[in-house]
């Protein structure tokens, strides 16, 4: 087959591309599917559930055939319609769900079976055993039927995503859709104008109307040039608007490189998401088609996409073609083909009444009722009144009127209505997405010169309501043929004649789910999985329940259809993370010393967004617990620094800011000294405790709330809650400060020696700044500062905090001044070791599982004031609860006890019933050279010394332990207050 | 979604959390006989209309205001939207604080 004459493609160019790995050649302007069929390629895919050889059946993006593979290795895409690729030199693509090859296909031995997979065999065939889902049922049913194979690597494009405000939106650039972008922009109105396609002009492109007696083109080329001196008008091809959401926001996706041989550095796809104020959805209409026997051999397929790839693309399926129509706008395919140089063979129209309208073999009353080749249409049966007579063509193009694109009219629920003049659905105007209106022939008014003053006069309409005023353009002159069919559904007869194509549904399918009673449209979509598919049915569902509707003797208005749902077409996930993925995929956080620590050996640990060091290896240091004993030691006996940034820290000012931590902590906080640190437990309203922290009063109307790190974002919300819902008329502000000061906690015996080195001229005694004192002052010759006497070691420790850009400097000085004092800095492993050491709660003991009484804080709960979930704290479940917090240390002191063991008395039987409690957290302490733990038990504070059991029932591993106080070291705390 | 925040006008939803009925404003008091049961019922019991519902959205990636959005759970239609501040004052002040 050569090239017919015509058709929007640059003849002067050449592509090369392989399908299958054969080689081909096309022109810039074609799809895949346009040219694969100049290059007498026909069979394009295999079906989904019996494999039968299948051929392009649109030209557009609801075509449920040619599904392909485009792109090799990580650039691989399944699932990618050839009608709506365009081909690039070098593009490779092949064809999937076949084994070996598309033509001989192994699987398609389903199509022998095909009594055993009718409608609802899924229900009926693999009901029992449940377990047998997983196991073997899905994973047969996914190898013999199913679509194309990921590649299972890292996808190499960048994506990104954006946002687009405007007036009016417009989707679809057809004849509705230029003159709405038109009015629109023309008023001055922001305007955007979307379309899948690579070319404005929707099916003006692939049809011979005339616009003003001149080709459409024209005035299509002339629409362009004024659209590029509009600048409020963005216009946006290859852009697919895939879903309305709420409040006027549509997705769409922008394929900005898809059609490049390489997209270089640039990205492939990008993510919009549009706000418009009024929506036009001039989505256009799809063809349907007419079952019959061995309608899906290849080479057949819808008269207008036969006319599309004529008039567009310049190329005929074959020499000899055919075309079966039960309406006028089939005779067009016919006209148009022939006018190519096509041989017409046959124009075969069920409606007796018709007139012929060209030179061509006419047969009026009649139907096609089988089609022979099984990869390619050699001959069909033509029957008519007289009998029946055999046609050879290569080719068939059939149409059963035409479908509103209801589709995203239909996103909010909305149920369009059926109307019967002209056999389709169309949106009903009420409900479905608010200021979205549909126009031209998405809502039926589907002849050339009704869609070009609908689409003005629905842009003028949207204008309106947004103040605009707007003036009708002066329009071409363009034809206005209504259009006449039959409602005329299918061909009866033997043999499977296919309704959904993607999802191998039959009119047999159809009326074994009427004799089922699966006759609601919900149930029959799910007994035979119609429209399941990845084309969501766009060609098949009004046919299937056309033909559901006379089976039950209903009219189609009463048998109702089902709705779509986005996404218009496939979104890959790339493009919806819009570039976010891999380390994007979240914030990264870096504390103040983070440049230090890794230049220092540190090994890094996700703490959140945050990375934190997690210790610092040394030359010689083989293994991590090495490494955390050496640096938690240096606490106990010396010095130690440790970045303690990340800990939330949250401001709070004003006249009422002690009234209002009263009533965030459990404890008073009003009658905190300035100048002094106190512990706090907060709590929530059901009176679990949930953060605990320091509160430091560095002024009269001045605290600084430190919370722990994982919840620094939620206290601070509950905070502003309570200063805004609960509390309003108190006098504060609070702010967030996590990221405006770097903070450094000082550990260890030496630590006073190591500060009194930076500090300026501050005596840091402990008469002059004792245990739980905090005061700002200067550091390092004139830095602002803050400084906190509080211990998380047990250790005499104080925390720094410089504004964060002093962070790294403040680490490396306090470095170089204690290097006498052996200072070390330590990460978050040694900082467990020690808080453990001395039985600090922390996060996997304050869990929101766990009361103050619980955690041994129950005397912290003031009775003299309302705090948050005190009251809910002193209710009988909470403080009936016997599990207290005990340390543990193992009867063989290095056996290792693993955190979330729980516990059970000697000799008990492990069980649910006989659980006494659980390990919250565990670790090597070298301070005791032996394995230590924390952990909830039943009774826990009067059974020490008692050896019980801590059990691992995941590892099948237990470990006897001695029932301990939670204090390990120092439980005097005289070591802090030194 | 788009939130119409009072300050700052349309806002997209991701900016915001939810935290649900606003009905979380009126804490009981600590101090009134029953109030076990009375924080019993705060703290547990919810509305959760199909229609139209007070709720309360947290500006968190934005200027920190929570705000009470009146919105219809069906149609996501939103009727109101204030201050959270300013509709705990009115409260406060009719309740005679």
């Amino acid at each position: 087959m050569s090239r017919l004459p015509g058709g929007l493609i640059d003849r002067g160019r050449t592509h090369s591309f392989t399908f299958d790995g054969k080689a081909y050649h096309g022109h810039p302007g074609d799809t895949l599917a346009s040219a694969l069929l100049a290059n007498d390629v026909r069979l394009m895919g295999r079906s989904f559930k019996y494999h039968r050889p299948r051929g392009v059946f649109t030209s557009g993006s609801e075509e449920p055939n040619a599904l392909v593979e485009l792109g090799t290795g990580a650039r691989r895409e399944p699932n990618t319609r050839a009608t709506v690729a365009e081909i690039y030199d070098g593009l490779v693509a092949n064809s999937q769900n076949r084994f070996p090859s598309l033509s001989f296909d192994l699987m398609g031995v389903n199509d022998l079976f095909a009594p055993f997979f009718a409608a609802g065999f899924y229900y009926k065939t693999f009901m029992w055993p449940a377990s047998f889902w997983e196991k073997v049922y899905e994973p047969i049913i996914r190898r013999a039927a199913g679509l194309g194979s990921l590649s299972m690597d890292a996808d190499p494009d960048a994506y990104d995503k954006g946002f687009l405000h405007c007036d009016i939106l417009v989707i679809g650039a057809g004849p509705a859709g230029l003159a709405a972008a038109l009015t629109a922009a023309r008023a001055g109105a922001q305007v955007i104008l979307a379309d899948e396609d690579f070319r404005l002009g929707g099916r003006l492109l692939s049809e011979t109307h005339r616009l003003d007696d001149a080709p459409a083109q024209n005035w299509i080329e002339s629409l362009e040039a004024e659209f590029d001196g509009l600048p409020k008008l963005r216009v946006m091809r290859r852009t697919t608007v895939f879903g309305a959401y709420d409040h006027g926001v549509y997705g769409a996706v922008e394929r900005v490189a898809d059609h490049l041989p390489d997209a270089g550095t640039g990205v492939r796809q990008t993510l919009w998401r549009i706000t418009a104020k009024r929506t036009v959805l001039a989505a256009g209409a799809h063809e349907r088609h007419i079952p019959f026997a061995n309608n899906d051999r290849p080479g057949i397929m819808l008269a207008g996409a036969m006319r599309a790839y004529a008039n567009r693309w310049a190329v005929s399926a074959a020499d000899k073609i055919a075309v079966f129509t039960n309406n006028d706008d089939g005779h067009r395919t016919a006209i148009d083909l022939a006018a190519k140089g096509v041989e017409v063979a046959a124009v075969v129209d069920t409606r007796s009444w018709a007139k012929s309208r060209g030179d061509y073999p006419f047969y009026p009353g009649a139907t096609v009722s089988n089609a022979r080749g099984r990869t390619g249409l050699v001959s069909i049966d033509i029957n008519y009144a007289g009998g029946t007579e055999r046609l050879e063509c290569g080719a068939l193009g059939v149409s059963g009127g035409w479908n509103a694109n209801v589709h995203l009219a239909s996103h909010h629920r909305a149920r369009p209505v059926w109307r019967e003049d002209i056999l389709s659905f169309v949106p009903s105007g009420h409900g479905g997405p608010p200021g979205l209106s549909a126009a031209g022939a998405a809502t039926g008014r589907a002849t050339t010169h009704a869609a070009l003053n609908d689409g003005a006069r629905v842009a003028a309409v949207a204008l309106s309501d947004l103040g605009i005023d707007a003036l009708l353009p002066d329009l071409p002159k363009a034809e206005d043929e209504p259009a006449t069919s039959q409602p005329y559904w299918h061909v009866p007869g033997k043999g499977r004649a296919w309704v959904d194509f993607q999802n191998d549904v039959t009119v047999k399918d159809i009326e074994l789910a009427h004799k089922e009673n699966m006759r609601p449209v919900e149930h029959l979509k799910r007994w035979t999985t119609l429209g399941m598919a990845t084309d969501q049915g766009k060609t098949a569902n009004v046919t299937a329940l056309a033909i559901m509707a006379s089976l039950t003797g209903k009219p189609i208005a009463k048998t109702g259809t089902t709705i779509f749902r986005p996404p218009y077409t496939g979104v890959s996930i790339s493009v919806l993370g819009g570039g976010d993925s891999g380390q994007n995929f979240r914030p990264r956080r870096l504390t103040p010393t983070h440049v230090w620590a890794a230049e220092n050996g540190a090994e890094f640990v996700e703490a959140g967004q945050w990375l934190r060091a997690q210790y610092y290896r040394q030359p010689g240091e083989t293994d991590a617990r090495t490494s955390v004993d050496r640096e938690a030691a240096a606490v106990r006996s010396g010095v130690g620094i440790c970045d303690v940034t990340t800990l939330g820290k949250i401001d709070v000012q004003g006249a009422d800011a002690g009234a209002f931590l009263d009533r965030l902590y459990c404890n008073a906080m009003a009658s905190l000294p300035v100048g002094k640190v106190r512990y706090g437990l907060m709590l929530r309203e059901d009176g679990f405790a949930y953060d605990d922290g320091t509160c430091a009063r560095l002024g009269e109307d001045h605290y600084v709330v430190t919370t722990t790190t994982a919840n620094a974002g939620l206290v601070y919300r509950n905070m502003e809650f309570s200063r805004q819902c609960l509390w309003p008329n108190l006098d504060l502000q609070l702010i967030s400060t996590t990221d405006a000061w770097a903070q450094i906690a000082v550990a260890g015996p030496e630590s006073r020696t190591l500060l009194s080195r930076v500090v300026d001229g501050v005596d840091l005694s402990n008469q002059a700044f004792g245990f739980m004192a905090c005061r700002e002052l200067t550091v390092c010759g004139g830095l602002r500062a803050r400084l906190f006497r509080v211990s998380f070691s047990g250790e005499l420790a104080y925390e720094i905090a410089v504004p964060s850009r002093y962070g790294n400097a403040l680490m490396t000085q306090l470095m170089e001044v204690g290097a006498d004092l052996g200072v070390t800095p330590y990460g978050t492993e040694a900082l467990g070791v020690l808080r453990i050491e001395k039985g600090h709660a922390a996060g996997p003991e304050i869990n929101g599982q766990t009361t103050a009484q619980m955690l041994g804080l129950g005397g912290m709960v003031s009775r003299k004031k309302d705090a948050i979930g005190s009251v809910m704290s002193r209710r009988e479940g909470l403080v009936g609860d016997k599990r207290k917090l005990v340390g543990f240390v193992p009867v063989d002191r290095q056996k290792r006890i693993v955190a979330g063991s729980h516990l059970f008395s000697l000799g008990a039987r492990h069980a649910t019933e006989t659980d006494e409690g659980w390990i919250t957290s565990a670790c090597h302490s070298p301070a005791l050279d032996s394995f230590i733990a924390l952990g909830f038990l039943e009774n826990g504070s009067q059974r020490l010394g008692e050896v019980i059991v801590a059990a691992n029932p995941l590892e099948g591993s237990q470990v006897s332990v001695r029932v301990a106080s939670p204090h390990f070291v120092d439980p005097e705390g005289a070591r802090q207050r030194a | 979604m788009l939130i119409p925040h009072p300050l700052l006008g349309p806002r997209d939803a991701e900016e915001f959390t939810y935290m649900g009925d606003a009905s979380l404003i009126a804490r009981p008091s600590a101090s009134d006989p029953g109030a076990e049961q009375a924080f019993s019922d705060y703290v547990y019991l919810r509305d959760n209309p199909a229609g139209v519902h007070r709720e309360l959205w947290f500006h968190e990636a934005g200027d920190r205001s929570w705000i009470v959005v009146t919105r219809n759970t069906l149609t996501h239609e939103i009727l109101d939207a204030q201050l959270a501040r300013d509709v705990a004052l009115a409260s406060a002040a009719e309740a005679g604080e």
